[in-house]
Formats: C-alpha cells, structure tokens, sequence
C-alpha cells in the first residue's frame, strides 16, 4: 500500500504557541520554533514532515484555526 | 538527512496534494481574543463550520453571552446579538418565538447558563424551545480572572475560593446539564470535549444534531463542551489538557445524557 | 362606515390595541394590578384566532425583558408590561436595549413602592422611568395617558416612535387608569408585518456583512461616540416630540402641572377655582421624557405660582422647577400609599400655598 502523504501550513502571526498542535499529532511530525512571531509566540514547525499523512488531528485541535492541511488524493 | 520543507511541499503539491482542512467562511479574520490553548476557539469553529455545511448561514441568529465569549459575534461571521449577562437563552427564545423559521443557537460559558442565568435555562429548557444551547463548561470564571464558577471542582483553586472549593462554605460543583435531562422540554443532552482530535470529532457530530434537531420543532438541544481555561487553571494549554482529563471528566463524564428515543 | 367603540379596562385597551397595531410579540410575568392586559391577550389567543401575534408568559420580568430584546433585534414589534416592582427587574434589559438601540414597547402600570409597597395606583416611578431606571446615560421616550382611549392609542404611536427612533418607549401608567372602564373607539386591524428594517439580525445572506446586535463598545473612544451618537437622537426626539395638552391657560394666574390620573383631578380643581373667581389652568405633559420644558418656561412668564399634582412625594416637580428657572414658585400636592387625592383637598391646599 503506497503511503499516505500530506503537509500542513501555518498562518504563523496567529499562532499563540500552545503546542496543542504537537500534542494531537500521531506521527510526531511537529516541533516548536526557536525564532518568535510578531507577538513573540514561538510556533509549528515540521519537523518530519515525510511522516506527515494529512490526517488533520493538529488542526482540529488548534484553538485559533491557523492550520491548513494538504493531502495526495489516494488513488482508486 | 533534513528534507527541504518548501521543496517536500512542492512536491507533493506537484503529485496533486489538495486542502482537506482550512479555516471555515463562517469565521472572521479578526484574530481570537482568547488565551493560547482555550477551548473557546474550537467550540467556535465547529460550531461555524457546521453552520457552513449545513448552508444555513442565512437563516441562522448566534446568540452572544457574557464572559470571556462576550464578543464572539466579533469572530462568527453571521448574523448575532449580545446578550446581557445570564440572559442568552431569554434572548434566543425571543428570536425563535417570533422567527420560528430560522436556526437559533444560544452560545453560553458556566457562570452564563449555570449562575446567573440559572432561572433563564432551566425554563427554556421546560418550555422545550427549539434551540441549540452550546454550554462551555471549564469550571472557572475566565474573563473576570479566575473566579470560582458553579462547576468548580470541590478543592480546585479559584481567585474567590484561592484555598479550594469547601463544600462546607461554597456548595457543591453543580451539573445543570443532568438536571436539565430530567425536563420533558429538553430532546438532546449531551456532554463533549475538545482537548483530544477524537473528542473534537465527537463534538462537531453533537453540534451538527443540535442544529438538525431544530428542524424537528421537539425541544432543546444542549451540547455542553467540557473545556480548559489553562489561564485560570494557571497551568500550559498542554497541562490544563491533561488536567482536564484526569479531574474535570470525572466529575462531568462525557458522552450522551438524553439522546432521542428511535422508533424501532 | 361606523364607529366601533367597545367598554374596556385601561389594562384590556392596551391589550386590544397591541392586536390591531400589529404588534408581533408580548411577552410579560404576572403582577397586579396589570394582569388584565396578558389574561385579555391569552383569551383572545391572538396567535391562533387573530392576526397571529405572540403572547407568552415568561418565568421572570427579566426573562420577559430579554424575550422583547430578542424579538426587537429581528425587527418584530414586541413589547412588555408589568407593574412597579416588575419594572425595578426589567431595568437591566431596559438599558440594553437602550444601549444596542432597539424598538419596543414596555408598559409599566404603576403601583406603590418602595418595595413591594402596595398594589394601589402609584405615581412614584417617575424617577426611575424619566431618568434612566437602568446603568449608563440614555432615555426613553415615556407616554403618560390619563384616558383609557388614551392608553389605546398610545400603544400605536409607543410603537411608530419606537421604530422612528429605534429607542424603546414606555407608557406610564397606573393602577386607576388600568383598572378604570371607559368606552374606546377601537382603530381598524392593522397587517402584522415586519418591514426589512436595515439593521436586524435575522440571518447573513451572502451578498451582505454579517449584522450583530450589541450594547457593548470595549474601547473608551469608541464608547464615547457611541455615547455622543445616542445623545444626538435625544436632541432630536426632544427637538420634534413633546406632547403636552393645554387646558384653560389662557388667562390662567396658576398653573396646575398634572400627568395621568392626577391630571383628571386637577380638572375638577379648575373647576372649583374658577367657581371662586381664582383663574386656573393645567399643562398635562402626555411626554414625560421629552418634558415639554419651553412651554412651562413661557408660562412662567405669564403665572404667579405652578402646583405639580402628583401621586407620589414630588418627582416630577424637579422637571418643573429645572424648567422654570426660578421664575415663579412651584409647589407639590400629592398622596402617597395609592391614596388619590380628591379635588377638594388639592384645591384646599392649593389656596393654602398660593392664595392664602
């Protein structure tokens, strides 16, 4: 079975840094940023986005909706 | 070996990768003023974007409360009112009385529905309205700055009872909920949470029968969300999320309190 | 074609009136001596037999508010009654809508305070109708009827001003001219209807941005304008809407100022004045707010002294006396308790303020 592979973006400046996010995500794809936005949250990264199945756990979770999530349609 | 984040993105973007999840028309752009981590922004979100699915945006009236929700009709782009403090359920029966038509939903923190607005909710819910009631239940009151709340947890810290809620002194957490699924008024009573990708999923079902049950004109649908105030809890989001688990659920278990009886 | 005239309560003509005007909704709680006007409403069962208006019996004057505050914010004509203590519950709801500028009607017909105080006829609301029973600067338009044909009508023009205004409108009344029966020519069956007024809330269409309803401005300069708007619609509704009504003025040496009940006493006072060669008149503000100030101001000029009559310990003789300037003394005569005052004991006290 080919695998399953998707990635996320992140509207950055809305993001308050509650690494909920990194919390919800099975595939440990996540990590928190060292660099700060402009209200001085640090924010999602992917760190391993190879492992990252668009399964949207992160965005679903996210308080503040600043995750979009892309998927490879798998084909039929 | 680092994969180029950008270049992976363009890749898969190449192979046909599509958006399966983004910000729903029925939220504005104006930035969330909760805290990091709070419940308030997802329950918002579901609730919008059941809105969208179910392409009633034009016959759908929020109704505001007051507590940290006060200017939610600043984040829902639909049609809202903002109701003084208790009163949102009085509100909604007042527009769904007079516009039986539309979709009307009531949108209500502990303090709201639970203290003041006690006499509010107990009697919509007797009258059997035929509106959603969204109850978010984090045990505190988080806008005033971490007051002690009706639902507060017997021993749990607040800035009003700073050594734990004593019975003795405060009374017991009160579970209006339970109460209320004792009233022939109410249809569908259920208790969700959105600390976990699961619950969240459970949780947009429940809203989404909340609004469908409007259409059936048999009573009240009450979904009661058990969030995290991690501010008020003083604790992360990520604590306050683990936090709830472990104490919160307890006391308010999630799952179905009065779920409509089926023919078969 | 005739006129139809019908014997009614002061309490049932608001409620026939509320019928024919169109009115969409009334929600209210039980108290005396005001009853009348939900009891007529659910035997007449509009909503079923009539033109399909709304009448629920809420579980508080507070919920009853916020019901009327939920109606409005659509467009629909609601509106709610009570009597004094009910109305100390509704001030709450008042200000909020007074504050996000919604159209209703509240009646309020008066009983005896403070307290639960008693359920006979009371003029002691005054203050807290005229100026502001509730939290923040705003006013609402207040109609005093001393008829019961006058309580009908004003529930049409309570709620043409209403809507005109987008400001809620009271008419205080009171225990005697609720219960009182006087014939009431009735108007015609208005359509229940609700014109697509811009600012309601009723559900966001595509081609618009979303409307909300709120009383609530966070930031301080925002506020203030707001605030600064809501004072330029009073200008407005005290430059174009003072009612007041005239009676023997012209070459009155005393004015006696009386609204409601009190009013039809002072009539007979003048009665019994002018039968001692003493020229009295009466100005019976039919607007409490606005107050019809100018016109006390000229007669001021032309009087030697002013008598409020007013069944309470003297409110509205404040307004007198602001609008008056000093100009000539202005005296109170009342009872309290829900004791009206008959027409020989005023004019007895009238002469001992102002003759003797």
């Amino acid at each position: 079975m080919a695998k399953i592979k998707g990635f996320v973006e992140f509207s950055i400046e809305q993001c308050k840094g509650c690494e909920l996010c990194i919390e919800a995500c099975p595939f440990d794809v996540l990590e928190m940023s060292h660099q700060v936005n402009g209200k001085g949250y640090t924010y999602p990264l992917m760190k391993h986005p190879e492992q990252c199945t668009g399964c949207t756990s992160c965005a679903l979770v996210c308080p503040d909706v600043v995750i979009t999530v892309y998927k490879v349609p798998t084909k039929k | 070996m680092e994969i180029d984040v950008e270049q992976y993105k363009k890749d898969l973007l190449a192979q046909g990768a599509e958006v399966v999840f983004s910000k729903t028309k029925n939220l504005t752009d104006t930035p969330f003023s909760y805290c990091g981590g709070c419940g308030h922004g997802v329950a918002h979100r579901l609730i919008m974007e059941v809105i969208e699915e179910m392409g009633i945006t034009d016959k759908t009236i929020g109704v505001a409360p007051v507590g940290c929700a006060v200017i939610a009709y600043e984040f829902w782009n639909i049609d809202a009112v903002q109701a003084a403090h208790g009163r949102a359920s009085a509100v909604a029966t007042g527009i769904k009385r007079t516009n039986p038509e539309k979709f009307v939903f009531a949108y209500q923190g502990d303090g709201d529905l639970a203290a003041i607005g006690t006499a509010e909710t107990v009697h919509t819910c007797n009258r059997g309205e035929n509106i959603a009631i969204f109850f978010i239940n984090n045990g505190i009151y988080g806008m005033t700055g971490g007051q002690m709340a009706p639902t507060s947890l017997i021993g749990m810290p607040s800035s009003t009872a700073p050594y734990g809620r004593n019975p003795d002194m405060h009374g017991y957490p009160l579970s209006l909920t339970n109460l209320l699924a004792q009233l022939p008024g109410t249809y569908y009573i259920t208790r969700q949470a959105v600390n976990t990708a699961a619950n969240v999923r459970k949780c947009k079902k429940a809203i989404r029968q909340a609004f469908e049950n409007q259409k059936l004109k048999k009573g009240v649908s009450l979904v009661e969300i058990v969030t995290n105030c991690n501010s008020g809890w003083k604790m992360t989001a990520r604590q306050a999320n683990k936090w709830l688990e472990e104490n919160m659920l307890s006391q308010y278990p999630l799952g179905d309190i009065k779920v409509p009886k089926t023919d078969n | 074609m005739s006129k139809e005239i019908k014997l009614l309560k002061g309490n049932e003509a608001i409620a026939e009136a509320a019928i024919r005007c169109g009115c969409d909704a009334y929600f209210g709680y039980p108290i005396t001596p005001q009853s009348e006007i939900i009891e007529y409403l659910a035997a007449e069962d509009p909503y079923n037999k009539r033109t399909g208006m709304l009448v629920l019996q809420a579980e508080s004057e507070v919920a009853a508010i916020n019901m009327v505050y939920g109606a409005a914010c659509t467009g629909k004509k609601a509106m709610t009654s009570s009597s004094s203590p009910g109305m100390s519950l509704k001030q709450e709801g008042i200000s909020y809508l007074a504050g996000a500028e919604l159209p209703c009607l509240i009646v309020n017909v008066a009983r005896g305070g403070p307290g639960l105080g008693t359920i006979q006829p009371s003029q002691a609301d005054y203050f807290q109708t005229v100026k502001g029973g509730g939290h923040g600067d705003y006013n609402m338009i207040v109609l005093a009827p001393y008829t019961v044909q006058e309580q009908y009508d004003f529930v049409k023009l309570g709620f043409d001003l209403a809507f005109k205004y987008t400001n809620p409108v009271m008419i205080l009344s009171d225990g005697a001219i609720g219960q009182m029966m006087e014939k009431v020519t009735l108007s015609e069956q208005l359509p229940r209807e609700t014109p697509d007024h811009e600012w309601t809330a009723k559900g966001k269409p595509t081609n618009r941005e979303r409307h909300y309803i709120t009383s609530l401005y966070l930031q301080s300069e925002v506020m203030e304008q707001k605030n600064l708007q809501l004072q330029a619609k009073y200008s407005e509704i005290r430059a174009n809407e003072v009612r007041y009504e005239e009676i023997q003025t012209e070459d009155a040496d005393y004015l006696l100022v009386a609204y409601g009940i009190s009013a039809r006493i002072a009539r007979k006072v003048v009665q019994l004045a002018r039968a001692e060669g003493i020229k009295v008149g009466i100005l019976r503000p039919i607007t409490l707010w606005p107050f019809p100030s100018a016109r006390l101001k000229e007669l001021a000029q032309q009087v030697k002294g002013m008598l409020t009559i007013e069944m309470s310990a003297g409110q509205m003789i404040e307004d007198v006396r602001l609008a008056v300037e000093g100009a000539v003394p202005v005296k109170h005569y009342g009872r309290m308790g829900g004791i009206i005052a008959t027409p020989t004991e005023v004019f007895i006290n009238f002469k001992k303020l102002f003759i003797e």
